[in-house]
């Protein structure tokens, strides 16, 4: 991902910040800047997830693009935040320990980087909350 | 608007062509398909070239105008315009190609499906499929194209009695397809253990779970029904032609395994139709993954959510059974040339309703197709009756 693109997004990887539609309460991760319900009547505002949810479905990754490979097997997973909206991210955790259902609370990590010398892209990442 | 009718089919073998360009798979399946139409190139009003990621596979964009340049019509100043919508490419630049000939805009008209994805390594394949889903918020966090269709198998598997071996036979009874399919990239038989035994790729996805990366073209013809037998004794009829949305993250779908947009393209086709599951006889589906094959049968309407991994288990959707489903190998036996397989679904129903479906012949005078882009963020489902 480039340097641009990634940086742009910086304080909703880094600090999960997403947004809401005030007009019907709706809370979006990842942010959108429209509201599929409201659409153009919707009033979109910045908004600070708390960071705890549920793993809705997950697998292990066991064969990556490069950028990945060198943290294989890792888990992905669908986490249902508390405030609603699901997100696709990465569950630091044993393969064997992951399981539909569990709680989860957001933690910063290291994600990936462009090769030996290039961007290294932190974010958010989840670990087992109990 | 013009009823349409398809009046000549032609394809590549799928596999690896190591020793073929891009565009010459292409002219191949051109070629054919005009031949198996009768009909020259200077008939032709306009090409739709179903294509994926040639920008990335081959580095090659303007895919339209090479295509018709290399099929000998720049010349002609044939209209011809790439479509773009991930691994359902193929189906929509068929759609693309009806639409234009059922507005009475255009009279002949190909639709074609290219890809080459082997000049790439194994690494750069898996992450420009990646680009399918959403790139910032899925490819970002390491989500692979298996790895998330592996999530709609870990969430179709907690909440519905679907066992491991179950989901293993749909890629058995594809590859006994495949095995009758001299285009198929692989023609050999497999069993529960071959599947159960193969690597993992994404738990609970393994690796003969999966369609192969695959080099193929795939190329039919259409014309309005009223002139199909200045062409042809057997025109094969468009019934219906539907397209449906969802959205391009899994993790924003409402239920993580049903493919909302397989559920509505499938009912605006059967309206369009006037036409009902029990009227269709054979099916050529999406089975990017085994699970997919499963979803696909359920969000069509063949079969109540939960019941299509007993069915397959059965044989129900073999050659032989109640509603043979990818009688070609499917894109797991068949191969998937991603642009191409929507093309590749369409050249399989004319065979089989022509009757020249060879060792997998089934009985059918209706057949539907169904391509998918993505997870699900385009769907495209034909109706065609012989």
């Amino acid at each position: 991902m480039s340097v641009s693109r990634f940086w742009r997004k910086i304080p909703q990887r880094y600090n999960l910040i997403g947004t809401q539609c005030t007009t019907c309460g709706r809370h979006f991760f990842p942010p959108r800047s429209l509201c599929p319900d409201c659409r153009r009547s919707g009033e979109i505002v910045d908004h600070k997830f708390i960071g705890k949810g549920t793993v809705v479905t997950y697998t292990v990754i066991r064969s990556a693009s490069d950028q990945f490979e060198h943290t294989t097997p890792y888990v992905l997973a669908i986490v249902a935040l508390d405030e609603g909206p699901r997100l696709t991210t990465q569950v630091a955790c044993l393969p064997e320990e992951a399981k539909i259902g569990m709680r989860v609370k957001s933690v910063f990590r290291r994600v990936a980087a462009d090769g030996e010398s290039g961007t290294i892209h932190y974010g958010t990442k989840f670990v087992p909350a109990e | 608007m013009r009823d349409v009718a398809v009046i000549g089919v032609g394809c590549t073998e799928f596999g690896e062509h190591w020793g073929t360009s891009f565009r010459d798979l292409f002219v191949k399946a051109g070629a054919l398909a005009l031949d198996d139409a009768g009909v020259t190139g200077e008939n032709i009003d306009a090409l739709y070239v179903g294509n994926m990621s040639a920008g990335r596979f081959v580095e090659q964009e303007h895919i339209g105008a090479l295509i018709a340049d290399y099929a000998g019509l720049a010349t002609n100043h044939v209209a011809s315009t790439r479509v773009e919508a991930a691994c359902a490419s193929g189906g929509l630049a068929f759609r693309q190609a009806v639409i234009a000939v059922a507005s009475g805009m255009e009279d002949i008209v190909v639709a074609a499906g290219v890809e080459k994805m082997t000049d790439v390594g194994t690494g750069a394949s898996v992450d420009m499929l990646a680009s399918a889903a959403d790139r910032e918020w899925e490819g970002f966090a390491g989500a692979t194209f298996p790895g998330l269709y592996a999530m709609i198998a870990t969430d179709y598997m907690h909440r519905y009695p679907l066992t491991r071996e179950q989901l293993a036979q749909v890629a058995v009874k594809n590859h006994e397809n495949g095995a009758k399919n001299p285009i198929a990239q692989f023609q050999n038989r497999i069993t529960v253990d071959t599947v159960l035994n193969s690597s993992l790729v994404a738990d609970p996805l393994r690796l003969f779970d999966c369609s192969p990366i695959t080099d193929g073209a795939a190329a039919v013809v259409v014309v309005p029904l009223e002139r199909a037998r200045e062409f042809t004794d057997s025109p094969v009829r468009v019934l219906a032609s539907a397209q449906a949305s969802d959205t391009i993250a899994l993790h924003d779908r409402r239920d993580i395994s049903t493919l909302d947009a397989s559920v509505a393209a499938g009912k605006r086709a059967f309206s369009q139709a006037g036409l009902t599951h029990r009227d269709i006889d054979m099916l050529e589906v999406h089975d990017c993954f085994t699970i997919a094959e499963i979803c696909a049968i359920e969000d069509l309407g063949f079969c109540k959510k939960g019941e299509a991994g007993r069915l397959t288990a059965e044989g129900a959707t073999a050659l032989g059974g109640e509603i043979p489903v990818n009688t070609s190998g499917g894109l797991k036996a068949c191969g998937h040339p991603v642009g191409a397989t929507g093309i590749k679904q369409v050249y399989e129903i004319v065979n089989q309703l022509r009757g020249e479906a060879g060792a997998r012949q089934v009985d059918a005078e209706i057949g539907m197709a169904h391509n998918v882009g993505g997870t699900g963020a385009t769907v495209v489902v034909h109706i065609l009756g012989a």
